[in-house]
């Protein structure tokens, strides 16, 4: 096999990997993971690590539910 | 910063320490390149000395603002988001300790050896080889600390930041320790083992892949991390963010021939850049539509929040300089492009525009959390350095388009009997104005730095002073 060849069926193998990929990404069955995956950044919310109790109406006024609006 | 409150889980410190250094080497960075740029309209400011002469202050700016601006940025949220969202401590706290005071001499080793002239010549790997040794023993730390905390996660998943800041560590691993190869001569110098336009394509391979994967992976790290917790929802589409991570990292390593254009660098080659450079368009923008769809929803929240502005812009500044790239990766823009200021335009636009205005928005939402508050000292002032950021990245980028065109333009106008129409000179003349407009957007960046620094300091110490207090306990 000549180095033409060889780099042609290079590039043929890494297409059929990229849109097996996305065949992969894209299937049904790992909706509900990537769904858990998503929320990986909200699963350890404790914005106020050393003040212990998060239900204090302090710490319910930094939950991630209104914070953004808090800034006026 | 002894008082700061500790986090019962995480190393926050080294988090910490990176945060603070980021604002610093910010200010001094960029500092430094308002100095050039002021060289550039005022060449007498060089002070007729060799240390403070642009050809040795260069290398010291790119060096400050990508390595110890850049750098310390990474570090930071790199170690913050891996603790987060893996629920686990760093790795090992000493080896964490070490890359940060390992970088901090790195970068010191810059500020001394850059002025005094020392350098392999190399664009972005300036640095010399007893330098460039302690900067792969610290990144080969760095990359051991960050992996061997994803091994022992708590989580099921590998979230996608923390895919982008892997291939990051991994991948400048490699680009640092190929292109530094060299023989030493003397204890500082030393010669590439490669020679010619090998040298020249190992070189932009490098550094292309500088720009992709420090400055572009490690980044869309912290846009994955920072916009979603700052929009206050999960990112737009997981799936996408997958093909977004692949697509990026596959095609990326093939763009760097574009920076050898109408070089000696065989014909093929460039062409092959230039392909790849075109096909870069698809992933870049997927991931920048990705972290815009993100506020789908929450758009309300860019009237009050001056931190998710600073994240939001820079998507746009991002996907601004993604398309600029492709099309000056093009070799009939690029005869006009290359070596004008155009090529700084575009490179401004992405560190700038995307690099730095990521960076500071999240370390808006970092800093106050890492010394146990919600909110910085001032949202206000956060508005304000926003609105300087912004317009010092436009008045920098619009100068530099319009010096960059009239100097293409200027360089190949030819008159009729085949002569040059204007000499080097001449082009030089006419970009005086650009370079005085874009002197004044360094220094609205450079102002708008040192009022965060203002705001972090104000935000620590309304920390400790509150933390003097003695806490309201709950029975």
């Amino acid at each position: 096999m000549d180095m033409g060849t060889f780099r042609g069926l290079i590039t043929l193998v890494l297409l059929i990997a990229f849109l097996g990929l996305v065949w992969w990404a894209y299937s049904k069955r790992r909706k509900p993971d990537f769904d858990e995956a998503a929320n990986l950044p909200f699963a350890d919310d404790d914005e106020q690590p050393s003040r212990g109790k998060p239900t204090s109406p302090q710490d319910k006024a930094d939950s991630r539910h209104d914070r953004g609006d808090k800034n006026t | 910063m002894s008082t700061a409150i500790e986090h019962p889980t995480y190393n926050y410190k080294v988090v910490r320490q990176f945060a603070i250094m980021t604002v610093v080497w910010g200010i001094v960075g960029m500092t430094i390149g308002v100095i050039l740029a002021a060289q550039l309209v005022w060449p007498e400011l060089n002070l007729g000395l060799p240390w403070t002469s642009f050809g040795r202050l260069r290398p010291l700016h790119t060096n400050a603002v990508i390595f110890a601006f850049g750098g310390s940025a990474l570090f930071a949220t790199s170690y913050y988001v891996v603790q987060r969202t893996c629920q686990t401590r760093l790795f090992s706290d000493k080896l964490a300790a070490f890359t940060f005071w390992g970088w901090q001499a790195v970068i010191l080793s810059a500020v001394v050896t850059l002025p005094l002239g020392y350098t392999t010549t190399k664009e972005y790997a300036e640095l010399e080889w007893p330098i460039n040794i302690l900067i792969a023993v610290v990144w080969v730390t760095y990359a051991l600390i960050f992996l061997m905390t994803i091994k022992q996660r708590k989580t099921s998943h590998i979230y996608v930041a923390n895919w982008f800041f892997a291939s990051f560590i991994l991948t400048i691993a490699v680009l640092h320790i190929v292109n530094n190869a060299a023989i030493p001569v003397t204890a500082m110098y030393s010669t590439s083992i490669y020679a010619g336009t090998i040298d020249a394509m190992v070189q932009w391979w490098y550094g292309h892949n500088a720009v992709g994967f420090f400055l572009t992976a490690g980044f869309l790290g912290m846009m994955y991390y920072f916009v979603p917790k700052q929009a206050e929802r999960p990112v737009y589409s997981y799936r996408l963010s997958i093909v977004h991570f692949w697509a990026l990292i596959m095609v990326y390593m093939w763009a760097g021939p574009h920076h050898l254009h109408y070089t000696a660098l065989p014909n093929w080659a460039q062409s092959l850049g230039m392909v790849m450079s075109i096909i870069l368009l698809a992933p870049s923008w997927g991931g920048m539509i990705n972290g815009m769809m993100t506020l789908s929803g929450a758009w309300h929240k860019l009237r009050t929040d001056p931190t998710l502005r600073f994240l939001v812009v820079a998507l746009s500044f991002y996907g601004m300089s993604t398309f600029e790239g492709p099309m000056m990766a093009v070799k009939t823009v690029n005869a006009l492009s290359h070596y004008t200021d155009w090529t700084i335009g575009h490179v401004h636009a992405g560190a700038l525009g995307w690099v730095a205005m990521i960076t500071i928005g999240s370390m808006y939402h970092l800093i106050p959390r890492l010394f146990g508050r919600t909110e910085m000292h001032s949202v206000n002032l956060i508005a304000v350095h926003f609105w300087l950021a912004t317009i010092g990245t436009v008045l920098y980028i619009a100068s530099m388009w319009v010096n960059g065109i009239l100097q293409g333009l200027m360089w190949r106008a030819i008159n009729p009997d085949g002569t040059l129409m204007y000499t080097f000179v001449e082009a030089v003349e006419a970009s005086a104005p650009g370079y005085f407009v874009r002197l004044v957007g360094g220094l609205f960046w450079v102002t708008g730095m040192l009022i965060m620094a203002y705001n972090v300091y104000r935000t620590i110490k309304r920390n400790e002073a509150i933390s003097q207090q003695p806490a309201p306990q709950a029975a």
